[in-house]
């Protein structure tokens, strides 16, 4: 396996981490972000690290209408796609405004389902391809103190779970990423407790070994498929009064 | 808030931490607030903490390019990144530290030595230029030559922040060092064999300063790059090896450090040492940082912590400034386990810590007997013209810093450049700088 892998979100910390990984293991690597000259200096850290090639490109998760263009327009169709984009927006704020919760469910779930489904359909048109998503243990349960975010991951990670099924027998595979806390920006000024925090590394690792090893959906850490699994089954007229 | 400390976990305080991924996010730190930069926290004292805000960079982790053993990088690069992408290619830091989990910043700003310094001098000898971001925000390329990289190497980060810098790596034919261990028995016999052995490239001895019949007893690791030639038929010169990493889970009886104990373990390790006295190929992890193979060794020492003494003496007071030294803490029966003796030669900069001569570093557990027993050390070392390492320093009075001419220069130079007010941290404020 050394085909090209295509990162979505390709600022993100987590997607830095995944892109480093996949470089590792030999593969050449295609970033995508907005405003992608800004990631220079990454590319040129993957190829002093790996000697592998990199190249980048524009790319904005809420112009629905671009995506066709930018899947036709890559060097080549990746043999691996991941998608890391997202956002965590302010709770507080998206409950009081509606058009930013608006903006938080596009940006987890529309954008990235959107881009995802015609990568889906390129890859099944070849018959071969590997789709990582990066959604979140926030999707497992809806819960007070961020919802919003929740609802928009839950509907992604209905998604890829109905991708996967729909292309298993394609030769396209989904692997859904579910991590808890991974110390990155989106974390910044938050206090986690350190054993259910994971340094982005650790996510790279676990993606690349999830690709090559074909999982479906992975915790990191795997401690949260126990944590969530445990939240998921408290009975909703306990939960409700809960503050997790 | 975060509770944070250095290697030594003393002194802790609560800090505000916030992440660096990129110069614009330096900026913005540096606008908002007085900060002190922080690299991975192997300082063992304060000198990376400052509650107000203390900037952790090792999220600025980029290598930009590498040539020739020429590597541009962001300064939260650790050496170990830098190792494991090219030593498989044949290149090895030119000076390292006892540890390999240093950034480059942190690094560059300790201005570290390694066990060549009396060949090859410190951190400085390796680096081309720094871009450092002063207190307005604008980036200096300052490199070998100009006053602010006199000051930036050795400086501690209260010159700004260092972003990015350009070192040169040293070419090697092989993983492995040619090591030559002798066991010696007393600190004159020490000495004169290093004096001896001036022109091994590496050299390092750990030294017993414990009180009793092993006192002075010492093992002198001699080393230098093994070539080609030199390794068995079959030995990949440059072999991958993963080890796994012995984790410290909690923290060990402090019983552990009291005088019968060590006596034993420095006794043992010595006799360990000269039963295997003689040359050995060893691989560049095990020579180098013997210390990173058990993750979080600083924990052995318990919730309160340690400290460390490292001080530097000149050529010609070493002999008797080491001696009193060594007769003082072994009088004091507080004890040391890790005592290291090492050669300096010539150093350049403006604050630097070493000298030609030598430094003794030794650990003690964080206590009121150990804090005291230092203060009796700081007095020897300024007695005989000596002085400190502020990498390793967690508690020196500011008078005994000051009795170093340098750091009122610096203090001086900090506040006319306007450098004062915007790079703090803990230890600058205590040493007054
Ligand atoms: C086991 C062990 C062995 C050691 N052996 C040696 C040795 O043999 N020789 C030696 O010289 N030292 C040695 N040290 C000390 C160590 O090399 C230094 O303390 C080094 O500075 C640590 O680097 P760091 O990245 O962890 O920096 P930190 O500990 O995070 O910071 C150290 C200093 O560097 C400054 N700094 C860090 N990054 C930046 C930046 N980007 N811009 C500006 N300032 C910055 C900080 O403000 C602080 O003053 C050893 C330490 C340990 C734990
Ligand atoms: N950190 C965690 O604890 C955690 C936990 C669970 C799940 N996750 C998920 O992991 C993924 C990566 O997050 P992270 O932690 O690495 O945080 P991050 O650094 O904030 O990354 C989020 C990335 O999404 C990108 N993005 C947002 N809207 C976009 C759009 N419209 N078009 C293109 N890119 C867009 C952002 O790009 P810009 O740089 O252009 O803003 C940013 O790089 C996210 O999906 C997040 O929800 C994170």
């Amino acid at each position: 396996m050394s085909g090209p892998v295509l990162i979505l979100g390709a600022a993100s910390g987590i997607a830095r981490a995944i892109a480093r990984s996949f470089a590792e293991a030999g593969h050449s690597i295609q970033l995508a972000a907005r405003n992608s000259s800004r990631l220079e200096d990454d590319a040129a850290d993957l190829r002093t690290r790996y000697g592998i090639e990199v190249s980048l490109h524009d790319f904005d998760a809420l112009t629905l209408d671009s995506h066709a263009a930018f899947v036709d327009t890559l060097p080549v169709l990746p043999e691996v796609a991941v998608c890391a984009v997202g956002a965590m927006g302010e709770q507080g704020q998206s409950e009081a405004d509606p058009q930013a919760a608006a903006h938080i469910l596009r940006s987890n779930f529309e954008g990235p389902a959107s881009i995802l489904a015609h990568l889906a359909n390129a890859m099944e048109a070849r018959g071969s391809g590997t789709l990582v998503g990066i959604s979140s243990v926030a999707g497992d349960r809806g819960r007070a103190s961020n919802y919003i975010y929740g609802s928009a991951k839950a509907g992604f990670t209905a998604f890829l779970s109905g991708l996967r099924n729909r292309l298993a027998k394609k030769g396209v595979h989904v692997v859904t990423v579910l991590p808890g806390f991974v110390r990155t920006a989106m974390l910044d000024g938050m206090e986690t407790p350190g054993p259910l925090t994971a340094e982005p590394a650790e996510v790279g690792a676990a993606v690349v070994k999830a690709v090559e090893k074909q999982k479906n959906v992975i915790y990191t850490r795997p401690i949260w498929r126990i944590v969530m699994a445990v939240i998921r089954n408290i009975p909703e007229p306990v939960f409700k009064k809960t503050s997790l | 808030m975060s509770l944070l400390s250095g290697w030594g976990r003393y002194p802790k305080a609560d800090c505000t931490l916030v992440s660096a991924r990129s110069p614009a996010d330096v900026e913005a730190a540096i606008v908002a607030a007085p900060l002190i930069a922080r690299g991975n926290g192997r300082a063992y004292g304060d000198a990376a903490m400052n509650a107000g805000q203390t900037l952790a960079m090792t999220g600025m982790d980029r290598m930009l390019s590498f040539e020739d053993g020429v590597l541009v990088a962001e300064a939260g690069v650790l050496l170990a990144d830098i190792i494991q992408t090219f030593l498989p290619r044949g290149w090895f830091p030119m000076v390292t530290p006892g540890t390999k989990y240093v950034s480059l910043g942190g690094a560059i700003a300790a201005d570290v030595h390694g066990k060549n310094h009396h060949l090859d001098g410190s951190f400085r000898t390796c680096v081309d230029w720094v871009d450092v971001m002063g207190p307005d925000g604008a980036v200096t390329r300052t490199v070998p030559g100009d006053d602010l990289f006199d000051w930036t190497l050795g400086g501690m980060g209260l010159t700004g922040v260092i972003l990015r810098a350009q070192i040169r790596l040293r070419a090697v034919e092989t993983m492995y060092i040619a090591q030559e261990t002798r066991a010696l028995t007393s600190l004159s016999e020490t000495l004169e064999a290093f004096e001896q052995t001036l022109d091994a490239p590496y050299s390092v001895a750990w030294i017993d300063c414990s009180d009793g019949p092993h006192h002075g007893h010492s093992l002198l690791l001699l080393g230098r790059h093994a070539t080609a030639q030199d390794l068995p038929p079959r030995w990949h010169p440059f072999a991958v090896k993963r080890k796994r990493k012995l984790p410290v889970p909690f923290g060990a009886p402090p019983f552990l450090f009291r005088g019968l104990w060590l006596r034993a373990l420095n006794g043992i390790y010595w006799r360990r040492g000269a039963r295997r006295a003689g040359h050995a190929l060893v691989d560049w992890d095990s020579y180098f940082y013997p210390l990173d193979a058990l993750s979080n060794w600083n924990r052995l020492y318990g919730r309160n912590g340690f400290v460390q003494f490292q001080c530097a003496l000149p050529e010609h007071s070493s002999a008797a400034g080491l001696a009193e030294l060594m007769a003082t803490i072994a009088a004091s029966q507080t004890g040391s386990v890790l005592s290291v003796l090492k050669r300096f030669g010539p150093q350049s900069g403006h604050f630097s810590f070493p000298m030609p001569g030598y430094t003794l570093a030794l650990d003690f557990p964080a206590s009121e007997r150990s804090l005291e027993l230092m203060s009796r050390l700081d007095e020897i070392t300024l007695a005989h013209g000596g002085r400190f390492y502020l990498a390793k320093d967690a508690r020196m009075p500011e008078a005994v810093a000051k009795a170093d001419p340098r750091t009122e220069a610096f203090a001086a130079m900090r506040k006319q450049a306007g450098l004062s007010d915007r790079f703090v941290s803990m230890q600058s404020e205590r040493l007054g700088i």
